[in-house]
């Protein structure tokens, strides 16, 4: 008994699962339509979906007490890129490999920014959002356009109602997976921890920041990609900071502090959902519009505050 | 890697002011640094350090705050070259490149900082950068890590209630255990420790002296010891080597010397380089 609940105890994710199941369980019982009908599932984790994969690379950044504030904007970038590249008589395929090497290529000088200049990542980033912003309304000449594919590529890439959902599933389970159980992982947890100490220890840290800011600003590209095809349409004023802040939020919610040192991917996929939940919950409820900003982002705190003082609760515990 | 220990060669008692190279090169010599000079843009950290390591002696540093000791061991490990001087590892002349490169030679080094991961587990923080993998993956296994450690650990006498937990939630001691227990692991014959009795109390000391002394015994390695209390470090060192100001002023074996004349030395220094200072 006292095993169980001590390994219960060492499970980062367990806080912020307690505020999800209950926030759940609250909207199933305030409105019996949340969670049991096909349409709300649908609706939740078309939400949700585009949160978690932006988060994928906000969290491996934030353990690094780094942040991406551009991920918005490569968002919106990036299906531009996919676009022009199409009417440039690329296949479909290979426009979506190359506008994710477009969004991969900003990771790359938002990394080497930060690193080789020693800026810190909170103003690269913020520059590099007003100006990725600035170019892909030039570009777009802030006109919506179409997306064109064969039905079952626009179908695998997010047109599918639960598409999207799958691929951010994926990429979850993948990059946790790497997070916890590859050298990759343990060296960015390590770096972040303690900067001097892994470089001290051999590990190459400027050389894995850069390559974190790289896989930060692809997810934040095909996650862009994805809402297109979804929406079936490329709006060059899509994403934004609304989305990177929502993002960053479900990382936190999950459990990886801003200060850095630490992070959880399934953390930020929980963290995700609760913003979910809390958005559809309260939609569904019914609350005057003007209120629901109010009510939401009061809720947003509490969720992080319920999580950050389960989490201290429960290293307290772990320890003794 | 693999090293023998001379049997029976033990360091004559000698003390030597100056290292000049016409010297020749006693076969117990381990690792050698001649004239190592660090800058770090206007400041001079190190002013022409030499030192000798023989084989399985420990060597104390002391030294006041700043005098260059963290620098020199950084220099030691390949963290960070020296400006100019040159460094012989058995008996070799050795640039070394990189903190692997230093390491495959089997130095290692436990910094003042401890270098030590808070939010990783004990087992990770013992293989940091020396990752046990599933061959041709860059997968962790981690049970043949655990395993590893808890056996490491164990054999170095060393007892941590879980190596499952988080360092950041251990004592200082257990902590500084675990750092040597990563150089010990490693193999290392050339350990480095800098200041590894910092802000502990004296049963953690005690801890860490014993371990140090063990391992000494064991006769596999030799052991750079950076210190600041004098008393303990004339207890486990075989030679002291006193750093002020970037540069060597005094060396002795540590059973020909005593607390009060090194306090004697370093106020001389102290006022020598006072006067010299008023007067320029
Ligand atoms: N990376 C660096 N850049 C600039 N100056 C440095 C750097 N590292 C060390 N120094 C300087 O070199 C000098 C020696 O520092 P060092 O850390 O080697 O001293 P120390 O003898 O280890 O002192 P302590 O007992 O406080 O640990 C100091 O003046 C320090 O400010
Ligand atoms: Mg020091």
């Amino acid at each position: 008994m006292a095993r169980t609940i001590n390994s219960m105890l060492r499970w980062r994710e367990l806080s912020v699962i307690v505020v999800a199941v209950v926030l759940a369980i609250y909207f199933q019982i305030a409105n019996a339509n949340f969670l049991l009908s096909n349409a709300s599932l649908q609706n939740l984790s078309q939400f949700i979906a585009p949160v978690a994969l932006i988060a994928c690379g906000e969290v491996i950044l934030m353990i690094g007490g780094e942040i991406d504030l551009s991920a918005g904007m490569v968002y919106a970038l990036a299906p531009f890129l996919m676009y022009f590249l199409t009417r440039a008589g690329l296949p479909a395929p290979l426009a979506i490999v190359g506008a994710l090497a477009g969004a991969a290529a900003v990771g790359a000088v938002n990394g080497m920014v930060t690193v080789l200049l020693q800026v810190p990542s909170f103003v690269t980033t913020l520059g590099m959002l007003f100006l990725l912003n600035g170019l892909t309304l030039t570009i777009s000449g802030g006109t919506p356009v179409g997306v064109d594919a064969s039905p079952t590529l626009a179908f695998i890439m997010g047109r599918g109602g639960y598409a999207e959902f799958v691929w951010a599933a994926l990429v979850v389970l993948v990059m946790h997976f790497m997070l916890r159980n590859t050298r990759w992982g343990l060296h960015t947890i390590a770096a972040g921890a303690n900067p001097v100490g892994a470089s001290e220890a051999g590990i190459r840290t400027r050389e894995l920041k850069m390559v974190n800011f790289v896989i930060s600003g692809a997810l934040a590209g095909l996650t862009g990609i994805l809402e297109a095809f979804r929406i079936s349409s490329i709006d060059p004023t899509a994403g934004g900071t609304h989305i990177m802040f929502l993002a960053v939020a479900a990382a936190v919610i999950g459990g990886t502090p801003l200060a850095g040192g630490s992070g959880t991917i399934a953390g930020a996929m929980i963290g995700a959902m609760v913003l979910g939940i809390l958005n559809d919950g309260f939609t569904l409820i019914g609350i005057n519009a003007f209120t629901f900003d109010l009510i939401l982002g009061g809720a947003i705190l509490v969720a992080m505050l319920c999580n950050i003082l389960i989490g201290r609760y429960r290293r307290r515990m772990a320890v003794s | 890697m693999t090293h023998t220990p001379i049997a029976g060669l033990r360091a004559p008692p000698t003390t030597y002011a100056a290292l000049d190279g016409a010297e020749p090169l006693a076969v117990t010599d381990l690792l050698r640094a001649e004239n190592i000079v660090k800058t770090f843009g206007p400041v001079t950290a190190l002013n022409g350090v030499s030192l000798r390591l023989r084989r399985g002696e420990i060597l104390g540093i002391l030294g006041d705050n700043g005098a260059g000791k963290s620098t020199l061991m950084k220099i030691l490990t390949g963290y960070q070259p020296q400006s100019s001087g040159k460094l012989y590892i058995d008996g070799a002349e050795t640039a070394l490149r990189s903190v692997d490169h230093a390491r495959a030679l089997g130095i290692e080094c436990v910094y003042q900082d401890l270098a030590l991961a808070n939010s990783l587990s004990v087992y990770h923080n013992i293989f940091l950068n020396r990752e046990i993998l599933y061959p041709g993956f860059h997968i962790l296994n981690n049970r043949a890590m655990r395993r590893e450690a808890i056996r490491c650990l164990e054999e170095i006498g060393v007892y941590i209630p879980s190596v499952d937990a988080e360092v950041g939630a251990l004592s200082g001691g257990q902590r500084q255990a675990i750092a040597i227990a990563r150089a010990v692991h490693a193999r290392a014959r050339i350990l480095l420790l800098d200041e590894p009795l910092a802000a502990m109390g004296a049963r953690e000391a005690a801890l860490i002296i014993d371990l140090i002394l063990r391992l000494k015994a064991e006769g596999n390695m030799s052991i750079i010891m950076i210190m600041h209390n004098y008393a303990q470090t004339l207890d486990i060192a075989d030679r002291i080597m006193l750093m002020q100001r970037g540069q060597v002023t005094y060396e002795s074996d540590a059973r020909s010397t005593s607390v009060p004349e090194l306090m004697t030395i370093v106020r001389r220094e102290y006022q020598h380089f006072q006067t010299h200072k008023e007067s320029a």
